[in-house]
């Protein structure tokens, strides 16, 4: 994936330029809102890390003009202020992701990874049925299966299957299934979410050779057939 | 501390001192006024004395001019203006010869046509020598003969009350006008010397330890009250300076731990005999406590934000109940797994006007509380309740626990940032999850509020119901 970072603090800019070409992708830089802002219009990235607090327009700003362009980028916003209203602000200028600093660079690429993927494949997002190996969802009937056996899934399990097969081969973090199944966006105390996935993987891998839902230590988890 | 003696230019700069002469200005207007009415009032009476004497000779002359005729009235008119203090009399020929009376000379023009005017007048029997020349209000009349008969009346008697009252009014205005320097002056320095020493004490004040009072001298009036009221604000800010202060103690405190901890885990990376596998797990322990130190301070700043009152502009109507719900299905794979029983009495369809979002978050601090803390005894199940329901204008959620409970008289401190109570300290967490949650309360307008659920600990959380447009609608999420 190609990724624009715009972020005034060199330092952090560096290291996610760094980070991020380590993991295979390429990455580019721009220190302030202008010259991101020209940047991006030139076109060509799969995914926008857009700071907040810039020099000469601010991240608010660049993302509103983006999208007076019709440029549909998906932009993940970057935050020091990460704090109680700054999300719902950053998605109503037109963000489509937002991640409070300090955040951990596992959490940025799962982010990343899934916003370009989900740019890459728009039209199969919608898609009525999900099919990984032998694991099938379908969604209007609500009905999954493993190796064409049923399997009684909870609402909550079944929306918590929806996103990760949704996300098929992608690593989904902790935070990214609370907001994305529950529609909370703070960091959840304790393992409440491993939980949910551990009794979702008893219902889907029981007796099966092909652990299917995995875990990705230090990420998240990550639903494919092939372990990384 | 001795009181300066005001100052002079400050003393007329002063707001009393202003308004004292406003108010005398007021009233010297008012009062010139008032004279002025009455003046002209005994001017106009005195002039129609005048005048109903001058008619009451006027209609006597004629009637002796119409009896003996014009001899005869020669002959009245001399004798009359002999007297003393007589009136004014001149009678002239059709010609205009003068042929008898009191007045020497008259006016040009003024015999010529009938009628009452004012001319000033000098009488021939006595010295013209006066200071000034007297006024008075004559009148003509036309006699049948053409005979011309001036009758008029010394009206010194006007003049001189118009002087009286000038003179009383200059009088008056003086004594109004040293009164009111001299009251305002009074005023403004008494006033002034207590705002002076009210203004002293906020000096000293700042520069103490806001230790001392502003004087409250006991009567009762504004300046007391604003003292009184300034008293109580000063009471308030050492009461939350004193929470500050604790707030950053225990900062320091209580994140001294888990730093120092990390350190701990760095140092056993760096040990020389430290196998890869060493590193990396003492590594992943660093991260792990520098992500709960995260934690912290963004609940932390989080609380600081809430009660600033940020974040109330996203505010919008939400489905309580789904967010109730949500969470405790949320918390209840994590309750069954920890061999404890999350059961929830949550009323539908419950919409409040507010954040979902901080209310969620609230409510999963309240219930990963009551799971942690929340045990009765080592071989007794841990059990939480979840309720909401709607109450008389208020809607309620409930968290409950059957354990240990807090004391009354702990209850407070467990509500503040980092308050956690000794028996709770070896146990996980910092002690913000109460705080953020009563923060949240609070920015709803709301309470949050422990109680005793015998046995054990009952938070509720009480938000008003208040446009939150009806209890019906399922825009839930789950």
């Amino acid at each position: 994936m190609r990724l624009l970072i715009i972020e005034d603090d060199s330092d952090s800019a560096a290291y996610l330029v760094k980070a991020f070409r380590e993991e295979g992708h390429v990455a580019d830089h721009a220190a302030d809102g202008l010259t991101g802002y020209s940047m991006a219009e030139g076109g060509g990235y799969d995914v926008l890390v857009v700071d907040r607090m810039l020099p000469r327009m601010d991240g608010l700003s660049l993302i509103r003009s983006l999208r007076e362009q019709n440029d549909v980028t998906p932009v993940l916003i970057l935050s020091a202020l990460g704090q109680v209203d700054d999300r719902v602000k950053g998605l109503r200028a037109g963000g489509d992701d937002y991640l409070p600093k300090p955040y951990a660079f596992s959490e940025l690429l799962a982010r990343t990874e899934v916003l370009s993927r989900r740019r890459a494949s728009a039209a199969s997002t919608d898609a009525t049925a999900y099919r990984v190996a032998d694991l099938e969802l379908d969604r209007l009937t609500r009905r999954v299966t493993r190796a064409g056996e049923d399997i009684v899934l909870q609402p909550r399990e079944f929306r918590l299957l929806e996103y990760l097969m949704k996300n098929a081969g992608q690593v989904v973090t902790r935070t990214m299934l609370l907001e994305n199944v529950w529609d909370y966006h703070f960091d959840p105390q304790t393992n409440v979410i491993d939980v949910h996935i551990s009794r979702l993987r008893a219902k889907l891998d029981r007796g099966q050779n092909l652990p299917l839902l995995q875990t990705v230590r230090g990420a998240g988890y990550s639903l494919r057939a092939e372990p990384r | 501390m001795a009181l300066q003696a005001p100052s002079r230019s400050r003393l007329f700069r002063s707001t009393a001192f202003k308004l004292t002469l406003l108010y005398m200005g007021v009233f010297a207007i008012f009062a010139t006024a008032a004279l002025g009415y009455v003046a002209w009032n005994a001017r106009r009476l005195i002039e129609d004395q005048i005048r109903q004497t001058i008619d009451a000779e006027i209609t006597g002359l004629s009637e002796q001019f119409r009896q003996g005729g014009i001899r005869r009235l020669l002959v009245v008119i001399e004798q009359r203006a002999r007297g003393p203090g007589a009136s004014l009399y001149l009678v002239t020929s059709p010609f205009g010869e003068r042929l008898a009376g009191n007045v020497e000379q008259v006016p040009v023009g003024l015999l010529d046509k009938a009628g009452e005017s004012e001319m000033p007048y000098a009488r021939s029997t006595e010295d013209a020598g006066g200071s000034r020349p007297a006024m008075a209000i004559v009148r003509v009349y036309v006699l049948p003969a053409g005979f011309r008969v001036l009758v008029g009346r010394d009206a010194s008697e006007r003049d001189r009350l118009r002087d009286v009252v000038r003179r009383a009014g200059g009088w008056a205005l003086g004594v109004v006008l040293l009164l009111g320097v001299l009251g305002g002056f009074v005023i403004a320095r008494r006033i002034l010397k207590r705002v002076d020493a009210m203004s002293e004490t906020t000096v000293s004040i700042m520069t103490s330890d806001l230790k001392d009072r502003l004087p409250v001298s006991g009567n009762g009036d504004e300046l007391d009250r604003l003292a009184i009221n300034l008293n109580t604000m000063l009471d308030r800010i050492t009461v939350l300076m004193g929470g500050l202060r604790q707030v950053s103690d225990n900062i320091a405190h209580d994140l001294k731990t888990p730093l120092t901890r990390l350190r701990n885990r760095a140092d056993e990376a760096l040990r020389p005999n430290a196998t890869q596998d060493d590193m990396r797990r003492a590594l992943e322990g660093v991260t792990d406590d520098a992500d709960n130190l995260i934690r912290v301070f963004n609940a932390l700043l989080m609380i600081a934000r809430l009660e600033a009152g940020q974040a109330r502009e996203t505010m919008a109507p939400f489905d309580a109940s789904a967010a109730a719900n949500g969470v405790a299905e949320l918390y209840e794979a994590l309750a069954e797994e920890a061999g404890a029983t999350l059961t929830s009495d949550i009323a539908p369809g419950i919409i409040l006007h507010g954040s979902r979002e901080l209310v969620g978050q609230a409510l999963s601090n309240l219930v990963d509380n009551a799971l942690k803390y929340g045990k009765p005894s080592d071989d007794v199940p841990v059990h939480v309740s979840l309720g909401l329901r709607h109450e008389g204008g208020h809607v309620i959620f409930t968290v409950a626990d059957r354990g240990e409970g807090i004391p009354a008289d702990q209850r407070a401190r467990a509500l503040e940032r980092f308050g956690r109570l000794d028996s709770s300290r070896t146990k996980p967490g910092f002690g913000l999850g109460l705080s953020l949650a009563k923060a949240v309360a609070s920015i709803h307008n709301g309470t949050l509020a422990l109680q005793d659920n015998a046995p054990g600990l009952a938070v509720v959380l009480t938000l008003p119901a208040e446009s939150a447009g009806g209890s019906h609608g399922e825009t839930g999420t789950s």
